[in-house]
């Protein structure tokens, strides 16, 4: 977290935003980034040759969830033939749980790690870190925000955030010697840093892009070549793959990779395509020879055949924060949360059961953009806007699905992140929750009635218009409006009393 | 000749912005219709639904439905307004509202779209209301009426067919921050929003901000008082009315 973690949780949306928007360093990164990124998510909106292929991702992803637990199925079996050992959790806890055990089953002492949201999500550095196993994040982004003990501020460039010379310092810092703020030799410093460590480790972790059913094949996109030193030094390889990654066929990588590198930065394909299919082989000179595939669950299960399941259809692209108005504005960081912008103020109540980012669906301006630039048609706006009434009430937005055939819920003592505690500060308080509700169900019907809305309508306009300034300023919403604008004066005539009017003498 | 529609003039036009309702109706009769206010209508319930009340939005909307039902076509001076009828009555009402407020939302238009993509009328509103050559506009696409309705054009037609010279900012389809309750809510994030939009307008030279909202309109309006950057944020319709004759011409 770029806060002590008991800042940022103390502070307000509103105060974190306020802190982002004054950051000048950041103002700076993010409008670069955004407009950059942002440009090419547009660009492959609307490119005649991406249109049918948002179409058919958009229908490949919608196949998937109408069966998910199907193609887990099938997917599983798959692996196993494979000789991929495949674990089943429930939640962060869980999943946590698995990684360390086989950790500490394999005697690892260090782990390399590719890019990997899903692990963030679990929180798994730190519970291995607690173990005594170094962890070290590969991907340059990451490096930059682990060395800087902080979260990701954007799903795919997690150092979008700083600066060329903020990580310069953070380098020299690291390097015990002066670094210079130049890129070349930033990333040279990196470079050598992660080559001992990845010859060194034993393990490697990612997340996973993909995952085809017919083959078994674990498909990473990275640009750096990092995930395939990850998952063929290491002596084990463990991915963490969220249960929607799993696709039907290997051949839907044609619609599927291009759709994501294209919408992501542009690119037709990324640098590297790492596909793993099983490991080592008999004769095969690299490759690890234990291969573990976790399928994390985390609440996803549960938004199966609610409107929420269309969120289980992101490709993690990331093209939703480059155009939505608040992120560029406020940025990752102030979202408080693993994942940021629309898709992570969607995801992060779901995937908590209502425990973390509750306030995240009132971060938009529900102007759509987000729902528009989504390759596979995420309806994003309409999902904060029935998050905003479905977490009216404490608990989750839907209710907890049950768990898996046959599957045990884990009986050991959790494996410890403080983020995981419920109840994070950012609840409005029940009584303003009721009151809010009483106060619109009142409204509605006061203004569903003709007298009622001319009798209160003309009291509101008298009242706009001879009420003192420091009254109004103190009004609810009316307060928040004034805090950066003039507040409207009601027109000396509403519109209906010129119309009555002009049937007299004209407008 | 002679189309009849009803007007939804919207709350915020009739309680903060009538001069744009008053433009609207002028406007419709410049293009040949007959313009009926069904007194009873009040508000779409679109603050309701965007807070979290979906149940009180949705007492609202049968209200409109009961209001409008009458009527062969409902023009409104709002694109999200518009596209609160068009994309959420269907989804916040149940059965038989639901398919009522579907065939309604099949005949609800915003003006700008009403005249132009309807009515094929720009030629009509320019002769009515001659902006002449020197006026330079740049046009804000409101997000609700551009990303639900599919509304670019016809705002931008209607100024130039009457002699207004439309120049466009750096990125016109970019939220200007208003976003309902949200701009009251997050007002810090809001604001500099606004900032945003204003900037872009103001690098352009035009003389006015025109949109098809007066969400959007107020928001801008207000932020520019406080700042004094940026130039006058104007409903289309209500640019177009001030160069309508003075007095009624029926």
């Amino acid at each position: 977290m770029s806060l002590p973690a008991e800042t940022a949780a103390s502070l307000s949306l509103a105060d974190r935003a306020r802190r982002a928007i004054g950051d000048t360093n950041l103002q700076t990164a993010l409008a670069k980034v955004t407009a950059a990124l942002g440009a090419e998510g547009t660009a492959a909106r609307t490119d005649p040759d991406m249109v049918e292929r948002r179409r058919r991702g958009a229908a490949i992803r919608r196949e998937v969830l109408d069966d998910l637990d199907g193609w887990l199925d099938r997917l599983q079996a798959k692996l196993e033939s494979l000789g991929i050992t495949v674990h089943r959790a429930a939640g962060p806890d869980e999943a946590r749980r698995i990684v360390l055990e086989i950790a500490r089953a394999e005697g690892v002492k260090l782990a390399v790690k590719s890019k990997s949201m899903a692990t963030e999500e679990v929180h798994l550095n730190a519970a291995l870190e607690a173990d005594g196993i170094e962890v070290v994040e590969t991907d340059l982004g990451e490096y930059i925000i682990q060395l800087a003990h902080e979260m990701p501020s954007h799903i795919i460039a997690p150092a979008v955030h700083k600066t060329v010379p903020q990580v310069a310092q953070l380098f020299t810092e690291t390097a015990g010697r002066p670094l210079p703020d130049d890129r070349t030799a930033l990333c040279a410093f990196a470079r050598e840093r992660l080559r001992s460590k990845f010859l060194a480790a034993e393990m490697g972790i990612t997340g996973a892009n993909f995952v085809t059913a017919d083959t078994g094949t674990i498909v990473l996109v990275t640009n750096e070549g990092n995930g395939r030193m990850c998952t063929s030094l290491p002596r084990v390889h463990v991915a963490v793959m969220p249960v929607e990654k799993v696709l039907p066929r290997f051949a839907d990588l044609g619609v599927m990779l291009p759709l994501l590198t294209r919408t992501a930065t542009g690119q037709r394909l990324s640098t590297y395509v790492s596909m793993i299919t099983g490991p080592r082989r008999p004769g095969e000179t690299d490759g690890p020879e234990r291969l573990h595939v976790v399928f994390l669950d985390h609440n996803r299960r549960s938004l199966l055949g609610t409107p929420y399941q269309e969120m289980l259809c992101c490709i993690r692209c990331g093209a939703c924060l480059n155009v939505c108005p608040v992120y560029r504005r406020i940025g990752g960081h102030a979202y408080d949360a693993v994942y940021s912008g629309p898709m992570g103020a969607v995801l992060t109540p779901l995937l908590s059961g209502g425990s973390e980012g509750r306030d995240l669906p009132d971060a938009s301006s529900l102007c759509g953009a987000c729902s528009e630039v989504c390759p596979v048609g995420i309806p994003l706006a309409d999902l904060l806007v029935r998050l905003r009434a479905d977490l009216r009430t404490p608990g989750p937005a839907v209710p907890p699905a049950p768990p898996w055939p046959g599957h045990q819920a884990d009986p050991g003592a959790p494996v410890g992140f403080p983020g995981d505690a419920p109840g994070r500060p950012s609840d409005a308080k029940p009584g303003a929750r009721a009151a809010r509700r009483l106060g619109f169900g009142a409204w509605a019907r006061l203004w569903a009635s003709p007298a009622g809305y001319r009798l209160s309508a003309a009291a509101a306009r008298r009242l706009g218009r001879v009420a003192p300034p420091a009254l109004i300023r103190h009004t609810p919403l009316v307060r928040g409006w004034g805090e950066g604008r003039d507040i409207p004066l009601p027109a000396p005539r509403s519109f209906r009393q010129r119309l009555a009017a002009r049937r007299e003498d004209g407008w | 000749m002679g189309t009849d529609v009803a007007l939804f003039v919207t709350c915020l036009v009739d309680q903060l912005a009538p001069d744009a309702g008053v433009a609207a109706v002028r406007l419709l009769e410049a293009a040949g219709c007959t313009v009926a206010f069904p007194e009873a209508q009040s508000c779409c319930g679109q603050p309701a639904l965007n807070t979290g009340e979906p149940e009180a939005a949705a007492v609202l909307a049968r209200h409109f439905v009961e209001v409008f039902e009458p009527y062969a076509a409902v023009v409104t001076p709002s694109g999200s307004c518009a596209a609160m009828v068009h994309h959420w009555y269907p989804r916040i009402l149940e059965g038989r509202w639901a398919e009522r407020a579907e065939a309604i939302a099949a005949r609800t238009y915003e003006l700008t779209s009403f005249l132009v993509d309807r009515l094929g009328a720009a030629e009509d509103i320019a002769r009515a209301a001659p902006l002449g050559d020197g006026v330079t506009v740049t046009v804000h696409d409101a997000c609700h009426g551009l990303r639900v309705l599919g509304l670019k054009t016809s705002g931008r037609r209607l100024l130039e067919a009457a002699g207004a010279t439309v120049v466009e900012m750096a990125e016109p389809e970019q939220c200007c921050g208003f976003g309902g309750t949200f701009a009251a809510k997050h007002g810090e994030i809001s604001a500099p929003m606004a900032d945003d939009k204003l900037a872009q307008a103001a690098a352009t030279g035009a003389a006015y901000l025109a949109a098809c909202d007066s969400g959007c309109l107020l928001h801008l309006a207000g932020r520019r008082r406080r700042t004094g950057q940026g130039p006058e944020p104007v409903h289309v319709a209500e640019l177009l009315g001030r160069a309508l004759p003075v007095g009624d011409q029926r």
